[in-house]
């Protein structure tokens, strides 16, 4: 497997992308109108790349499963979206932010494309107030900005509570412009079944139909997947309910390698857990921490109301470990932190896993106008979800999985392994490292989709002939039959069980043998227990219904198989990573204090997985980091 | 507690539907959709087809799910999307009728999926603001007031749901087109566009098949994200003046 990364070597980091730009090929004018580039996925890091592509010239063939592109689930994104603008004048730049970032995610990302990240952070702001994105602004009409963990400086964008909503509903309407200028074709309703590989280059992909079961095979010049992360491979999660890896997974299939699957952030802010019914984990966005404090009785099992304990005996916990970050240390370290306080007996509410969020001594200094404008709506879903007024009440909150930061490895023109496969947003596994910091999320799908892939996919297109991939290739009815006879084998199972009972099944297995805190043992377990439940799955799975029109259940129980395969992979890779960084925390490897425990000797590197046929086991391949930047340390946020 | 969920039936576009009633032992603290769920889970073990839903964030914001609750779009609770609507809101053995969206302009696909693509031709056909990326002035060079900046945030806010035009005697998308139309109206960035942009829409809102809006209101007393009648105002305004100055562009 080739995993040069392509970076530009030899030049000052603060160079090296105008240097790789000039260096790359690029695509005439006149010609970029000749070429057909299929996007899959309209969220964020999709609908900004289908709209900057559509301008440059290019034809446009976007894809999405859902009814309409504005329902991608960047929307869901609370916060806010980071840029080193350095208009609170609190001493931000480029550089901070690039070296919060690699710090933030434990020296496991790579330094070119981390500077490029925050190079272009400042440009996406200026494109989005353009498109009309409501910022929060000041009375004096300038934008305002608040703090998110990881950093020591004002630098978050945001939107009220919204942010993610505002920022996709302006990358749909440039997608909307692009539609109606009849560069760019959405295909909603369409699920990617699989890619199409045509003499080692990614050529096409096969989807069908959600409504009337069609399977079809597209061609095109390039392919861009732009599918977002597995976080629901944990059955609970923040994600939206359709967020799935089935684009990935199959990609991974047909040889493109699949980085880092260990990397899985548990955000420390979500509502509590509270019975199996339950769908999915709702988050409370990382913001809150700016005013809020979080805290836990300072007696074990205290079951008075948080209101009747007084001051002195609670335990403002991240505040006494943390002093210098206080609230807000990175997600990882709170994560753990609320973790260990209810392991340790401390925990609050009817399962005793939850830790308090304190509005009180905000709202005492700034007044509860000023709480209601910076978290208003934040706070009232809190309030319709537990019927608990958090005005006067603390929340009570619960770590749950978030963000993925594995996914296909990219190059630093976000090329997978397969030559004219691309990987942009979260689906990718580029910046983030081993954690991703706060309101960085927005900044990485927006900088790949309007800034980064639309100037790299250039160097690819300009060495293929426009229109070359051939339609009766023989790779492309292969991709429609292995699609068909998937959706065969899944109505054909017969059995009792819904795809969510699998689901449940695994997600427990992935919570507790692969969630915040991992060991040797644990993960031998999960790598018996979940080849059992995919046995399982496929022995006594029910589908109802036909594969001739919209089939939810049938849905669900193709994306439920591959998080079954994907899980696996995720065992093996947190077992061989025999050490500590950010959101991979193994038992054994951590420092007296209980903080994670680096081996740069052995693991500085990204490891990446290259499938071997269906009863071999993956191998294991490697991309060395080096850091000639940011030199690697503890990380410390005392 | 126990509640009977009556929920409109349909196979298909063409297909006759029906009501079919489930009862279900349900905990108040479920999510009106996760008693959907839980109806599901039951059906499918049976072998028999599901209730088709669209839902997906159930945070209330990517707008996927919605259905007309006892006669109100997007249920009982004020503010709401149905997937924020949680069974404490019912009382015990309450007998609760589901049905589709309705509207000429929503037309069924299954059960309780119904096509709301038409919303997405008013925006295509001029609801955003042409910038090209790479070509923006710097943030801070367009200062815009705290107050003007707010009420463009608001109703901005929509979720593109369609509860409105399901409410609507009419199935009028006012007031949908109407946040669009606001929002990208009151910002400096969007006037070189804004009298083509509500000419455009407008016809859009026609050409779909929506109904015109006589203001009864309803619309934002089912919006899951409160958008105002003053937005249908501004649209109104908007539009004459508009009309009356000539699209050139």
């Amino acid at each position: 497997m080739n995993l040069d990364s392509k970076a530009p070597t030899g030049v000052p980091i603060q160079q090296a992308w105008d240097i790789h730009r000039r260096n790359i090929n690029v695509v005439n004018p006149a010609n970029k109108r000749k070429y057909t580039i299929i996007v899959v996925g309209t969220g964020l890091a999709g609908a900004s790349a289908s709209a900057t592509l559509a301008e440059l010239g290019y034809n446009i063939e976007a894809f999405s499963f859902h009814d309409s592109p504005r329902r991608a689930h960047s929307i869901a994104a609370q916060g806010g979206i980071n840029a080193a603008k350095n208009y609170q004048n609190d001493g931000d730049s480029v550089w901070r932010l690039f070296h919060d970032t690699i710090k933030g995610g434990d020296f496991r990302s790579r330094e070119s494309n981390v500077y490029r990240l925050a190079q272009v952070s400042v440009d996406i702001i200026d494109q989005c107030v353009a498109q009309g994105v409501p910022f929060a602004r000041e009375y004096g009409g300038l934008l305002a900005n608040r703090s998110f963990g990881g950093a020591l400086v004002s630098r978050t964008f945001y939107a009220r509570g919204q942010t993610g909503q505002q920022l996709l509903l302006g990358a749909y309407q440039a997608l909307a412009k692009g539609i109606s200028a009849g560069k760019i074709h959405v295909h909603p309703r369409h699920e990617l079944l699989d890619v199409i590989v045509m003499d080692g280059h990614a050529k096409g992909i096969v989807t069908r139909n959600l409504v009337t079961g069609a399977i079809d095979a597209h061609v095109a010049d390039a392919v861009v997947l732009a599918t977002g992360g597995y976080g629901n491979v944990f059955y609970l999660s923040t994600n939206a309910k359709k967020s799935n890896v089935t684009a990935a997974f199959r990609a991974y299939k047909r040889g493109a390698g699949f980085a880092n699957p260990c990397f899985t952030q548990i955000h420390p802010t979500c509502i509590p857990h509270t019975g199996d019914y339950q769908s999915k984990l709702t988050l409370m966005s990382e913001s809150l921490r700016n005013d809020g404090r979080v805290w836990v009785p300072k007696k074990k099992g205290d079951e008075r109301r948080p209101n009747e304990i007084p001051e002195g005996e609670r335990d403002y916990y991240l505040e006494r470990i943390y002093p210098t970050f206080g609230n807000l240390v990175p997600r990882d370290v709170a994560s753990r932190a609320a973790k260990r306080m209810c392991d340790d007996g401390y925990g609050v509410g009817p399962t005793g896993l939850g830790v308090y969020l304190d509005f009180k001594d905000a709202i005492a200094r700034l007044g509860k106008d000023v709480i209601a404008d910076r978290y208003g709506n934040l706070l009232e879903m809190y309030q319709r979800i537990t019927d608990e007024n958090p005005y006067e009440v603390p929340m009570r909150i619960y770590p749950a999985a978030h963000y993925m930061m594995g996914g296909l490895w990219v190059d630093y023109n976000l090329m997978t392994t397969i030559p004219g496969l691309y990987s942009i947003g979260e689906c990718n596994f580029s910046d983030h490292g081993a954690n991703r910091l706060g309101a960085s999320a927005l900044m990485q799908g927006l900088a790949d989709g309007y800034f980064v892939l639309p100037y790299t996919i250039g160097d690819y297109l300009a060495e293929q002939k426009p229109g070359s991939a051939d339609p009766n290739h023989p790779a492309v009815a292969d991709a429609i039959r292995t699609v068909k006879t998937r959706i065969e084998k899944l109505l054909a199972v017969g059995g009792k069980r819904s795809a969510a009972h699998f689901h449940r099944e695994l997600g427990k297995v992935l919570w507790e043998k692969i969630g915040m805190a991992r060991d040797r043992e644990g993960l031998e377990e999960a790598l018996t227990r979940i080849p059992e439940i995919r046995a399982a799955f496929w022995s006594d799975l029910a589908v109802p219904g036909t594969g001739q029109d919209l089939n939810l259940e049938l849905e669900k129980a193709g994306r439920v198989a591959d998080f079954l395969e994907l899980a696996e992979l995720l065992a093996r890779d947190a077992l061989t990573r025999e050490e500590s960084c950010g959101a991979h925390f193994r038992l054994e490897h951590q420092t007296a204090d209980h903080e994670a425990k680096r081996d740069d000797e052995n693991f500085s590197h990204s490891a990446v997985w290259e499938f071997k046929g269906e009863d071999s086991e993956p191998e294991r391949h490697r991309e060395p980091l080096t850091f000639e930047y940011v030199h690697p340390s503890q990380r410390s946020y005392k | 507690m126990n509640v009977t969920l009556k929920v409109w039936r349909q196979k298909g576009p063409k297909a006759p539907g029906h009501f079919e009633a489930y009862t279900i032992e349900a905990n108040p603290e479920m999510s009106f959709l996760e008693a959907l769920d839980v109806i599901n889970e039951g059906l499918v073990e049976k072998g028999e087809e599901p209730i088709a839903f669209e839902h997906d964030c159930r945070e209330g914001i990517c707008g996927s799910c919605g259905a007309v609750v006892d006669g109100r779009a997007q249920g009982p609770t004020e503010r709401t999307a149905l997937c924020q609507v949680h069974l404490r809101t019912f009382h015990e053995g309450q007998k609760i009728t589901v049905e589709p969206f309705r509207a000429a302009a929503f037309p069924i696909i299954k059960d309780l999926v119904v096509d709301r693509s038409s919303l997405d031709r008013i925006i295509e056909s001029g609801g955003y603001i042409s910038v090209r990326a790479g070509s923006a002035p710097d943030a801070n060079n367009l200062p815009i007031g705290k107050a003007e900046a707010d009420y463009a945030f608001d109703v901005a806010a929509c979720i593109g749901c369609g509860a409105c035009v399901a409410a609507c005697p009419n199935a009028s998308a006012m007031l949908f087109t109407a946040a669009k139309v606001t929002h990208l109206g009151l910002v400096p960035q969007g006037q070189p566009e804004r009298d083509h942009r509500v000419l455009q829409m407008v016809n859009t809102m026609d050409d779909q098949g929506f109904g015109y809006c006589t203001n009864h209101g309803e619309c934002s007393a089912v919006c899951p994200k409160g958008i105002p009648q003053s937005a249908i105002a501004w649209l109104n305004r908007d539009y004459r003046r508009a009309a009356l100055r000539g699209d050139d562009s």
